[in-house]
């Protein structure tokens, strides 16, 4: 029984080290392809296998072609832990890219670092992601910066005073990101008048919005993701409530104009990207992407381009590839040129670029500002 | 005041649909004691055809209608459209009514003999199932429903202070809920089939000897019951444009809750149930946490159990041994 263990476990090591001499490279990639929140998994599996498609067209890394091994976690935090083991422990993929969500995203973290294969999360915001350990990095802005862009946006541009806050109870994404608002819209000046909050999965809001409609805020920030924003922002309006709405980047989904309509007007939001961005990176991006998929990107897909992107190059760094050479250049990217900014991972490995605001008007999100960190 | 008045208003709303859903439940528990959970499905199903028969004839039918209420085809006014979603509603009626037909033929038909645990397994089997196929089917990530009331403006009273916004669909959804809960007390005490569904309920065997065919009695039920259901799945869809395939386990659990809090097996305790249950959310969500929104059916469950657990309007009946 030793004796089959130690051969085991010999035979697990061989194949870890595989990598080395193996044709391809394996990528794993953990998404939310179905389910609540399916285009935030669609739009980042596409820009993973764009950029995918484009690096394999250039000859790969180091003259091996990349293979993705994507997997759905159906938008469930236990599905994305289960869907990372099976790549980290069956697939022996070489990195793991995901996950949108910040739950989901901590579910996967912990199984990544004990298994030493470094995570990307494209877009997960919340702090918390990579302080899991020195394995998990994010190529996104996180929820400290966020908040306090949407509150400078709430302050300077709207001239809001009181606002209401409407957060989902269940995402650490949304209970995050109010809590560094609420932080950053005190300390201008501003004042929280009332703090609600919902469950995702829930349909109706108006007992939450009467209750704010009562307590009259200049503004409501709904930091949520796009499923209930639609719904919320339509029944604000059909209770009277006329306000700006304001949100973060979980807003972005074409998705969210098909629920919400016309009653998101007047709203705003936070995003890794602007469509409007006349920079030749950004329009190279929507160039390539409109030809591969026949739509605009939108912020995830570029965020999953960049975070596959990121990667490409920390293993073109390295000289055998393994995980602790990929781990090390990944941390001292510095100066990346994606397409959603200059990517520099600190020591915390979070990137730290710009921020734009958005506005909804009539299913466009046309561009406001651009805030620096 | 007006805030409270709003709650209420929010409440009733939301009570009615658990209440079109809880009556499905309490005509199938009252016929055969058993608890169909498959039954918050047959309302996403619902919910469903609706949304296909909106997409597929819905401009053809407002147009149909719009050219009967004034004359233009490409201007949309309230009869119109409520004249549409009617026929929406009926269409969703009718095929939820098939899928409880098959049902009930398919899965709980054969094992009328065997004992109950067996059926409340298969509900549940039948409820996983078409959870996880309607996802195969649908889609898992959420649709948005088209709005035919785009142009319907809320009801307005008072201003500033005492806003309060009455959203026509509301009141659409309370009275649908009222008047088909009044067409099935008809059904139950004036018609025959009606009286042959009490006796079937009352004892199954001896009502088949009295030449009551009981399996038609039974179809007829869980059509009916499927039917209203239905009908609170376009209803939901139409207010709260968000449809998805696994949207049916909660509200169904919770009209399920508010039918054991009106007593089960009672038709009007089912309606009042829900009602209560429906205040009760929002005003706990007004004035309270909203995050023990979900929680508050089961307390209630959990509550009445210990108290009354016939309900509120539920005659206590002695187990037969």
């Amino acid at each position: 029984m030793f004796f089959n263990r130690t051969l085991a476990t010999l035979l697990a090591s061989a194949v870890i080290a595989s990598p080395v001499f193996a044709s391809t490279i394996k990528i794993g990639e953990v998404g939310s392809m179905s389910g609540s929140e399916a285009t935030f998994g669609v739009s980042t599996h596409e820009g993973i296998s764009l950029a995918i498609k484009e690096q394999n067209a250039k000859g790969g890394i180091k003259g091996k072609k990349i293979e993705l091994i994507s997997l759905d976690n159906q938008g469930k935090p236990e599905e994305a832990a289960i869907a990372t083991t099976k790549l980290v422990t069956q697939d022996k993929v070489t990195a793991v890219l995901g996950e949108v969500a910040s739950s989901r995203s901590l579910a996967m973290a912990p199984i990544a670092q004990q298994n030493k294969v470094p995570m990307i999360s494209p877009s997960s915001t919340n702090p918390k992601v990579t302080e899991v350990g020195d394995y998990i990095f994010r190529v996104c802005f996180i929820d400290p910066f966020q908040g306090k862009v949407m509150a400078k946006f709430a302050s300077d541009e709207l001239k809001a005073k009181k606002v209401a806050i409407l957060r989902d109870v269940k995402s650490d994404y949304s209970v995050g990101l109010s809590n560094f608002f609420t932080e950053a819209f005190k300390k201008s000046g501003g004042e929280i008048v009332v703090d609600q909050s919902y469950s995702s999965g829930e349909v109706d809001f108006n007992s939450q919005l009467t209750s704010i409609r009562a307590k009259k805020p200049d503004a409501i920030f709904v930091p949520g993701y796009y499923t209930e924003v639609g719904l919320i922002a339509k029944q604000a309006r059909k209770l009277g409530i006329k306000v700006p709405l304001l949100g973060g980047d979980g807003w972005d989904s074409e998705k969210l104009y098909e629920i919400g309509g016309k009653s998101l007007n007047n709203s705003y939001f936070s995003n890794h990207y602007s469509q409007e961005d006349q920079s030749a990176s950004v329009q190279n991006f929507i160039k390539s992407y409109k030809t591969a998929y026949k739509k605009t990107p939108d912020g995830l897909a570029a965020m999953g381009y960049d975070a596959a992107q990121v990667l490409f190059a920390a293993m073109d760094k390295t000289k055998s590839m393994s995980a602790g050479e990929i781990r090390d250049a990944l941390a001292k990217t510095k100066d990346f040129q994606a397409v959603t900014g200059r990517i520099t991972i600190d020591e915390k490995r979070n990137a730290s670029k710009p921020a734009v605001v958005l506005e909804v008007k009539d299913g466009k999100f046309l561009y406001k500002s651009t805030v620096n960190p | 005041m007006a805030e409270f008045i709003q709650y209420l208003i929010n409440g009733l709303s939301q009570g009615g649909t658990y209440a079109l859903i809880a009556l499905g439940y309490t005509m199938v528990f009252g016929i055969l004691q058993l608890i169909n959970f498959a039954h918050g499905e047959v309302y996403m199903l619902g919910a469903f055809s609706g949304l296909y028969t909106s997409k597929l004839a819905g401009p053809q039918l407002s147009a149909f209608f719009n050219k009967i209420f004034n004359g233009a085809a490409d201007q949309m006014s309230t009869p119109a459209a409520i004249c549409t979603a009617i026929v929406i509603i009926m269409v969703a009626m009718v095929v939820c009514a098939l899928v409880g037909f098959c049902v009930e033929r398919l899965a709980y038909r054969p094992l009328r003999s065997s004992p109950r645990i067996n059926l409340l397994i298969t509900a549940v089997g039948v409820s996983l199932f078409f959870q996880y196929s309607g996802q195969i089917i649908f889609g898992s990530d959420p649709k948005a429903y088209p709005d035919l009331f785009e142009n319907l403006e809320s009801w307005t009273f008072g201003s500033d202070e005492n806003l309060l916004v009455i959203n026509p669909l509301q009141v659409f959804v309370f009275v649908t809920a009222i008047v088909l809960m009044l067409i099935l007390r008809h059904i139950i005490f004036h018609t025959r089939l009606g009286r042959a569904m009490r006796a079937v309920s009352f004892n199954h065997d001896l009502a088949s000897l009295m030449g009551i065919p009981t399996d038609r009695v039974i179809a007829a039920t869980f059509m009916l019951g499927s039917a209203l259901a239905g009908a609170a799945g376009v209803m939901v869809g139409m207010t709260y444009p968000k449809v998805e395939p696994l949207m049916g386990s909660l509200p169904g659990l919770k009209a399920f809750c508010a039918a054991v809090l009106g007593g089960i097996g009672n038709v009007t305790g089912a309606v009042l149930g829900s009602f209560i249950l429906g205040l009760a959310e929002a005003l706990l969500s007004g004035y309270g946490t909203p995050t023990y929104k979900d929680a508050l059916a089961f307390a209630i469950l959990i509550f009445i159990l210990l108290i009354k657990p016939s309900g509120l309007l539920g005659v206590h009946r002695t187990e037969k041994v």
